[in-house]
């Protein structure tokens, strides 16, 4: 009952959808204002529905009811609840659901905190947002439907993948659509103001949260992602440059490039052309991810189970979509006038050269994951781009950005004196040469690599507190005086700070990665012990554990130092009787400036097993700094700025706000 | 804290070698130069069952084969290039992680640069295009007889 | 701005949603072979446990042949065999087998149950097949007079395949 509930609730969000795209659009070009008005309530009650059938999705996986295809497929009895309930995103049909969730959360959430929007343009917004609801809902009703009924009932379903049973991977999904969906609402604010010809500061306000909030959840979902992939799949590795991550990482890139391009908008009132089309390229390519995974056109260890009619069904919603928004764009984006000039060095001049290259590296991944696809449709040859490309060709855009991000604050708008912007950094530039030489010294002179990298991370941080040092007078004035100043700064400039040095963090993290993990791979019996980077791991015993729906070989390990035990770690290799697969459970300790890894494998048969180890420095940085930078996104997120509404009365503002 | 991060960093050695997740021990080679030079191979070369791995990275047969192909052939002399392009002989460029260069590929290996450099044009052609509006407009006749008599009576300072 | 770099974003984005829409029919599992018009791989395999014959290069020069990669623990590959048996019985070409990675009694015993298509087999550790490029199974390959492989199918052979390609192209080259 519940399941036909859940069905019907979609079929009536499709429905919703179809009045919500009509009405305000018609009521917005109309000046009605009472159409324009049910544009929130019909957002509304679209995400009510939307959510029902959720919910009844989330039963029937809780029950185990096998009446439903999509649960016998990914789901069995002996699951532990809480995999129960997220094998709901585990499968393309499930994972479609929630991407439409997260759809009708973001427009539910523009329909009741969107109420400093002028009505013409949330209803617009509105209305767009639910022309792709209703693409999606079509696309799940037809081709892609989780209510679909098995008859008869099996006993027992398939099961999930073990490697999906884990807590935090269980989680990444959510986060990520989040992430991926929320620039949907970018993306409808520039057809909105596309369509209403005007993209001004006010406009540039407005849209602000609502990126932030999707960029903050994206950040998250990918480091989570990253992280997950770390302690699971055994390897140590944490990015692969596989097609599905990139395509979760473009839309992050070019997502940044519009939160520091919608700045300019709002203070200056120019660069109006480049972020609207950052807005429609953000969730266009998100779109263009959910095409990748989804259609089979690429190979990758992500992809859903491929098959080509969605593959065309989601490729139609994608040109329909993108094609139609970019092709708006070609035709209306020449009406909107630019407003402030600006010195090529300067604040503006800072952030477009930011915008360039990011839209650079951004372009760069996307060439490098579509061009064996390019080729084998041009040529019938094909050939892998891998991780080698990757690093060699975006590696290098990143490193003049990561210059610029310290420099840029420091610049004044409309005209900037880099000279004496460089020369306030000086302290930083010390601090970054200081790293790079200890790096050499300590690591020896073929680390150069690793050397540059930490001066990089060492400069941006430096450079990012010098900023932060200036703004509260630090050392300027008494310390009293200076904390107050701190905590009266804008929340949007802690932001920054915060989100500039984590991303100092994550650079960190990802030199030392690359440049210093150990790896001792080793027989190893009961009672021997392996020496790795200063540390003794010993292995006490192997045994045999039991779990809810699988099978473990457990080795007892003891991490020691010298003769002091620093922890005992117990990595695990399990397997799944019900689906035939194995996963291993690797055992992590860290002090959060080094992480040790540990992961057993097979016996060798004669009583050893093989033991593999690493002794990965820095690499929880790289976790640690994009929880710095999400940070920065949600303090940013809590700028009063953001309530301030559509200019009806003169609003004046309490605290006032340092020349920027 | 910090004096335990100092210490990490000079703990390791200049030879560590590079983590490879799936390679067994006992395919290891004992010379830790060529097992290096190994895994620096293994890195570039694609496991063609496995869903965008490298061969260290995969527990499959066929990457172990590979695996072990790439120690014989170091052990009997061959150079990096040659054991490379031994396999590439036999599986085509598609085995290859990182695209070679060549005719067919130019377009991938250029278009960082070349997006980076039309970036760049266009962003110059904005601003020059911004530079020609910033020019001052004209007096008005009103404004230029003003300030012609501002001229005249203002006596020198 | 020119008006014509606005349409930029739309015209690429066309090209691409093209390309895509040509992408979707391919089957990302097929790799074309370098080996195409090479001479094949110089080999000398020893036989299944019980037989006499191994598989060596010498053995199929001279005659237009086919070389089919097989093993017990394939599962398509039982689904061709029956069409390699067929046109075992036509006599149009001789089949070579090689069995790749796997255990001697138990590939006699999967062609006991399912039939003998092949003229000779060669018991291949893996190292062969690396030879022929091979990197799953089935995988069959066409090797004219002069011992050069002039053609490759990857995955089972289905009726039509031999029908439509390999017979054709057979005939053409016992010209």
């Amino acid at each position: 009952m519940i399941d036909e509930i859940g069905h019907f609730a979609l079929v009536l969000a499709l429905c919703i959808a179809a009045v919500q795209i009509v009405v305000p659009l018609y009521g917005a070009a109309r000046g009605d204002a009472t159409l324009v008005a049910m544009a929130p309530p019909a957002a509304l009650a679209q995400f009510l529905f939307i959510a029902t059938a959720f919910l009844s999705l989330m039963h029937a996986y809780a029950v185990s009811d096998f009446s439903l295809l999509n649960v016998a497929a990914n789901s069995s009895v002996a699951k532990p609840l809480l995999y129960k309930i997220t094998g709901v995103w585990s499968n393309h049909e499930g994972s479609m659901l929630l991407w439409v969730f997260m759809l009708g959360l973001f427009g539910a959430a523009v329909a009741l905190f969107g109420g400093n929007l002028p009505p013409e343009l949330r209803a617009r917004v509105l209305s767009v947002q639910a022309m792709i609801g209703a693409g999606f809902l079509v696309y799940i009703l037809f081709a892609s439907n989780p209510f679909l009924r098995l008859d008869p009932l099996p006993a027992d379903g398939n099961g999930l993948n073990p490697i999906l049973e884990d807590r935090g991977l269980a989680f990444h999904p959510p986060c990520l659509y989040a992430g991926y969906v929320g620039f949907s609402i970018s993306f409808c604010f520039a057809i909105a103001a596309l369509i209403e010809g005007r993209v001004d500061p006010a406009w540039a306000r407005w849209v602000r949260p609502w990126t932030l909030a999707a960029w903050c959840a994206l950040t998250t979902g990918i480091a989570m992602g990253s992280w997950w992939s770390y302690y699971t799949l055994g390897w140590g590795g944490w990015w692969y440059w596989d097609p599905v991550e990139n395509a979760s990482f473009m839309p992050w890139i070019i997502g940044t490039a519009l939160l520091h391009s919608a700045i300019v908008v709002e203070k200056r009132d120019t660069l109006k052309a480049w972020t609207i089309l950052l807005a429609i390229l953000t969730f266009s390519l998100s779109l263009i991810g959910t095409f990748l995974v989804r259609s089979g056109v690429l190979t990758s260890v992500h992809a859903f189970a491929s098959d080509p009619l969605r593959g065309v069904f989601i490729l139609a919603l994608l040109g329909t979509a993108t094609g139609g928004a970019l092709l708006l764009f070609a035709i209306r984006a020449p009406v909107l006038q630019g407003g402030g000039l600006f010195a090529p060095i300067s604040r503006e001049g800072g952030l477009l050269l930011n915008n360039l290259l990011l839209t650079t590296a951004a372009a760069t991944v996307l060439i490098g994951t579509l061009y064996p696809l390019f080729l084998d449709v041009l040529t019938h040859q094909k050939v892998s781009v891998g991780p080698p490309f990757f690093d060699m060709t975006f590696v290098p855009v990143m490193v003049p950005l990561l210059v610029a991000m310290g420099v840029g604050p420091l610049l004044s708008w409309k005209r900037g004196d880099l000279v004496a912007a460089f020369q306030r950094l000086k302290l930083a530039f010390a601090i970054a040469a200081g790293a790079a030489l200890v790096t050499l010294a300590a690591a020896g002179a073929d680390s150069l690599g690793a050397a540059c990298g930490l001066a990089l991370a060492a400069w941006l941080l430096a450079a990012t507190i010098v900023e932060w040092a200036e703004r509260v007078h630090l050392f300027a004035e008494p310390l009293g005086r200076s904390l107050r100043r701190a905590l009266r700064l804008p929340r949007a400039s802690w932001g920054m700070t915060l989100a500039h040095a984590g991303m100092a963090v994550v650079v960190a993290g990802i030199t030392g990665s690359s440049a210093w993990s150990v790896e001792r791979v080793a027989d190893v019996r009961p009672g021997e012990a392996v020496e790795l980077a200063g540390y003794r791991v010993a292995l006490d015993a192997v045994g045999e554990v039991r779990g809810p729906d699988y099978v473990a070989t457990r080795a007892d390990l003891r991490l020691l130092k010298g003769d002091r035990l620093i922890a005992a770690m117990h990595p695990e290799k399990r397997f799944f009787p019900l689906e035939k697969g194995s996963q291993t459970d690797v055992a992590i300790r860290t002090n959060l400036a080094a992480d040790v890894y540990a992961v057993i494998g097979d016996p060798d048969g004669k009583g050893g097993y093989t033991l593999r180890l690493y002794y990965n420095p820095l690499v929880p940085w790289i976790w640690l700094g994009a929880a710095l930078m999400a940070l920065g996104g949600l303090v940013s997120l809590s700028d009063r700025r953001h309530r301030v509404g559509a200019p009806r009365r003169a609003r004046r503002e309490a605290v006032a706000q340092p020349a920027e | 804290m910090i004096r335990r991060l100092l210490a990490s960093l000079m703990l390791l050695a200049a030879l560590a070698p590079l983590p490879a997740r799936a390679v067994q021990p006992d395919e290891m080679l004992p010379d830790p130069a060529l097992e290096a030079r190994a895994r620096e191979i293994g890195k570039e070369l694609r496991c063609l069952v496995c869903r965008n791995q490298s061969v260290d990275d995969s527990d499959a047969p066929l990457a172990h084969d590979l695996r072990v192909l790439v120690r014989e052939r170091l052990v009997a002399g061959d150079s990096n290039d040659q054991v490379v392009a031994y396999i590439r002989s036999r599986y085509g460029d598609y085995v290859l992680l990182k695209p070679p260069f060549q005719f067919d590929t130019w377009v991938l290996w250029s278009a960082p640069a070349l997006i980076l450099l039309a970036g760049l044009w266009s962003v110059g052609r904005y601003l020059r295009h911004q530079a020609r509006m910033a020019g001052a407009p004209p007096l008005s006749a009103d404004e230029a007889e003003r300030l012609a008599r501002i001229l005249d009576e203002k006596p020198g300072p | 701005m020119r008006r014509w770099l606005y349409l930029l974003p739309v015209a690429v984005f066309v090209l691409m949603a093209g390309v895509f829409y040509a992408g979707l029919g391919i089957d990302t599992d097929v790799l074309p072979s370098p080996l195409i018009d090479e001479a094949a791989p110089q080999f000398d395999l020893p036989p299944l446990p019980g037989s006499r014959n191994g598989l060596a290069t010498a053995d199929f020069k001279g005659a237009v042949s086919l070389v089919n990669v097989f093993a017990s623990w394939c599962v398509p590959c039982r689904a061709e065999h029956a069409v390699l048996n067929a046109l075992a019985a036509t006599k149009k070409v001789p089949i070579y087998g090689i069995n790749y990675k796997d255990k001697g009694e138990a590939a006699n015993a999967w062609i006991a149950a399912l039939g003998d298509p092949y003229t000779r087999i060669g018991a291949d550790d893996g190292r062969v097949g690396i030879e022929w490029g091979v990197y799953g199974v089935p995988e069959t390959f066409l090797v004219d007079r002069s011992g050069h492989i002039r053609y490759k199918h990857v995955g089972p052979l289905t009726q039509a395949d031999i029908d439509k390609t390999i017979l054709p192209l057979v005939a053409r080259l016992q010209q």
